[in-house]
């Protein structure tokens, strides 16, 4: 199908650009890297009267290490980047984990961190690394500049905090404190299909208990979802542990069915992934 | 098309203007515009594969691209692989490997294949290296054995 008739304009400073989504306000789209937005405009679900192109804005793509170690990512910073820069392997291994499971490598040409993270969908693997790393999301309009912690930022199905007039500017990650191990694993039905269950997960081990754990889950809620992980706390990272965390977890998840798979699978897997990527955190933190 | 923008665009080595609505997917310039019809259009939103076209040596979906998007970008469809030696070979493996039957799919896996190879940069490809490139684009006749030996040969430096 053809997108419905919209008008398109495509500034070249950021200021136009918050000037013009104030003005059409939610008859306004803003499309990124357009991998999401474009299959929603080609099947009409979304018909917005004017389109705000971000491409031909300088200054808002790259990778910049920060000075405490974090990586602040450019919103418009194309996946591929995420996945190829040697400075987000090594500085934040989960993103470099997560990257080459997204989608196709013809979409990571295209599709840009911050329009994942801003389009917010609940299978997405960018907003559990965000939520696993503890980042930060940086959104700016026409009043000012506004810092969200991923915790707050998630809300529902394609839905953040990001207010209408506002644009995501940069995720800010923290480097994973030393002694900090991650992991990121997804189960879907074919390579580069969204996942029907997926885990993003930080351990951080001190004299070999765990000191801080963080595990956000995709594709078993109407968001990425963070669990609780107190009860990790303190404990060793021993299979019998972690496995009785993992299916706690799962038991009190409540995903929905669909033809990819039942609730009952998911939670399954979901089980399964917190397991296993709490296991191979723990092995990496105590390398 | 009726278009109130005008765009120009590098295709295959040579510029073409030419004019185009806000919500012209590239993939729709390209044909219906430009005439070159060697894009394939098969879902339009981004599933099958088909009309990946190299965009500035990047393989991307044409029909997740905005023509708009794509001004003063220099892009290589299938019309011009021929005269590009990589593309050639491409061509020439897949023939000899019949690495296509109806063909419909073909521009989109030698698009993906172009950048691949052009990554690996002379690099032997393993078959889970080249499964997993291609995993985007869709072939419904060949059940892909043979275009990864088609790839794989082109990496191997073979024609």
């Amino acid at each position: 199908m053809k997108a419905a008739r919209f008008e398109l304009a495509a500034p070249t400073s950021l200021g136009e650009a918050l000037e013009l989504l104030e003005r059409h306000g939610d008859g306004a789209k803003v499309i990124a890297g357009g991998q999401s937005l474009m299959p929603l405009l080609a099947l009409r679900f979304a018909q917005p009267e004017v389109l705000i192109d971000l491409n031909r804005i300088e200054g808002l793509a790259g990778i910049r290490q920060l000075d405490d170690g974090g990586v602040a990512l450019g919103a418009m910073t194309r996946t591929r980047e995420l996945e190829m820069d040697p400075t987000i392997a090594a500085q934040v291994p989960l993103a470099a984990q997560a990257a080459p499971l997204i989608a196709h490598r013809a979409i990571r040409n295209r599709g840009t961190v911050g329009g994942a993270v801003a389009h917010a969908d609940a299978a997405a693997e960018l907003p559990a690394v965000m939520l696993a790393c503890g980042a930060t999301m940086v959104a700016v309009s026409t009043t000012g500049r506004r810092e969200i912690p991923a915790a707050d930022f998630f809300l529902t199905h394609y839905t953040t905090a990001l207010e209408p007039t506002e644009i995501l500017v940069e995720l800010r990650l923290p480097a994973p404190p030393a002694g900090a191990g991650t992991a990121f694993e997804e189960i879907s039905r074919r390579h580069g299909d969204f996942a029907m269950t997926g885990a993003a997960t930080m351990v951080h081990l001190s004299r070999g208990r765990v000191r801080d754990a963080r595990v956000a889950l995709i594709g078993v809620a109407d968001r990425a979802l963070a669990l609780d992980t107190t009860s990790l706390l303190d404990q060793f990272p021993r299979r019998e542990a972690l496995e009785e965390f993992a299916t706690a977890a799962a038991a009190g998840l409540d995903p929905s069915s669909d033809q990819h798979a039942s609730a009952e699978y998911r939670r399954h897997l979901a089980a399964v992934l917190v397991r296993r990527t709490l296991e191979s955190a723990s092995a990496a933190a105590a390398a | 098309m009726p278009g109130d923008r005008r765009i120009e665009v590098e295709v295959n080595g040579a510029r073409r203007r030419g004019e185009c609505e806000a919500r012209t997917t590239l993939a729709d310039f390209l044909r219906d515009e430009l005439g070159l019809t060697g894009t394939h259009l098969g879902c339009e939103h981004g599933v099958c594969g088909a009309c990946t076209v190299l965009v500035d040596g990047r393989a991307v979906r044409s029909c997740l691209m905005l023509a708009a998007q794509a001004e003063g970008a220099a892009v290589m469809t299938i019309e011009g692989f021929a005269d590009d030696p990589r593309g050639r070979a491409l061509q020439e493996a897949f023939r000899a490997s019949h690495a296509l039957q109806c063909g419909f799919c073909t521009p989109g896996f030698l698009a993906t294949a172009h950048e691949l190879l052009a990554d690996a940069d002379g690099a032997p490809l393993g078959e889970e290296e080249i499964r997993e490139a291609i995993s985007g684009t869709l072939c419904r006749c060949t059940g892909y054995a043979n275009i990864v030996k088609a790839v794989a040969a082109v990496a191997a430096g073979e024609p």
